[in-house]
């Protein structure tokens, strides 16, 4: 194994810790913020806040960098501006989101925790993905 | 959703500081991927690159998937408040995971990749999608909780 993948291993390892500590990985927690008619919770916004807080300061020193620290080179978004197709794209997936409580992360950890609707979620989660692949240039 | 209703003592008591520490680890994963190996922490990407990208730029992606699946799946073995066991109708879930994928292909990220990593880059683009997919989110939980939820209690 080498330090690529040990990075990549420990990042995703943070990453799916945060999930659960946070209560993302609970689609009641997740749908009480989208519900702001109703019993209004905004863990969801305690959280993405603590996360950009983090990256909006420290990607700046990162990116100063000439290269990531363990080789390779930044493969940043190259895409610029809005189109139909990002705006497209936002919608359904909000739509999604706001039907069960799920997005991409917490229900590859519900699967993992052996969550039924996460493995509900899931297989329906990749046909669309693989759709949306076929249908649109890369 | 049978869910313990939430008041202002027991929210302000943990659940902020639980979501404040759990997006800070989130935003340092995302730090540390992209200060390592130059990579954005977007699970959507990272997760259909795995399944259908190029067979020499997968390892790391399986390697985050992995480390996020096990570490999150341990990490609900031992807090004190695991997920409350829900079971949501299947066509529903199904529709939803349907139009997750779909969307957040054709929109190239979800809510780690446009919310926490292109709003950390100031990216307008991402500006964009989270409000449109907040927006969107919000309007559907509002038909599914006080529209339809209301119109089927109100049928004859």
């Amino acid at each position: 194994m080498n330090r690529r993948f040990l990075a990549a291993l420990a990042s995703g390892a943070l990453f799916g810790a945060g999930l659960a500590v946070s209560s993302m990985t609970d689609r009641a927690v997740v749908l009480g913020f989208l519900d702001v008619f109703g019993q209004w919770n905004p863990t969801l916004a305690f959280v993405m806040g603590g996360a950009v807080l983090v990256t909006a300061f420290a990607f700046r020193l990162v990116l100063k960098r000439a290269a990531p620290a363990f080789g390779g080179e930044f493969r940043l978004p190259r895409r610029e501006g809005v189109d139909v197709r990002l705006l497209a794209g936002a919608a359904i997936f909000g739509i999604g989101w706001g039907l069960a409580g799920f997005c991409p992360g917490p229900a590859l950890v519900g699967v993992a925790a052996g969550l039924t609707d996460a493995w509900i979620f899931l297989p329906a989660m990749v046909a669309g993905s693989w759709l949306a692949g076929r249908i649109t240039p890369p | 959703m049978g869910s313990i209703p939430i008041t202002r003592s027991n929210f302000f008591m943990n659940d902020w500081a639980a979501g404040l520490a759990g997006g800070a680890l989130i935003g340092l994963a995302a730090v540390l991927l992209l200060w390592s190996i130059g990579r954005i922490a977007g699970i959507s990407s990272i997760a259909s690159g795995a399944l259908e990208g190029a067979r020499n730029d997968r390892a790391w992606r399986i390697a985050f998937l992995v480390g996020m699946m096990v570490a999150g799946a341990l990490a609900l073995q031992f807090l004190p408040a695991p997920p409350r066991a829900q079971t949501g109708p299947a066509p529903l879930l199904l529709a939803a995971g349907f139009l997750v994928g779909f969307g957040t292909r054709l929109g190239n990220g979800c809510t780690s990749g446009h919310g926490v990593c292109g709003l950390g880059r100031f990216s307008r683009r991402s500006l964009v999608a989270v409000a449109v997919f907040m927006v969107c989110a919000m309007a559907t939980t509002f038909v599914v909780r006080h529209v339809v939820v209301t119109v089927t209690a109100s049928a004859p």
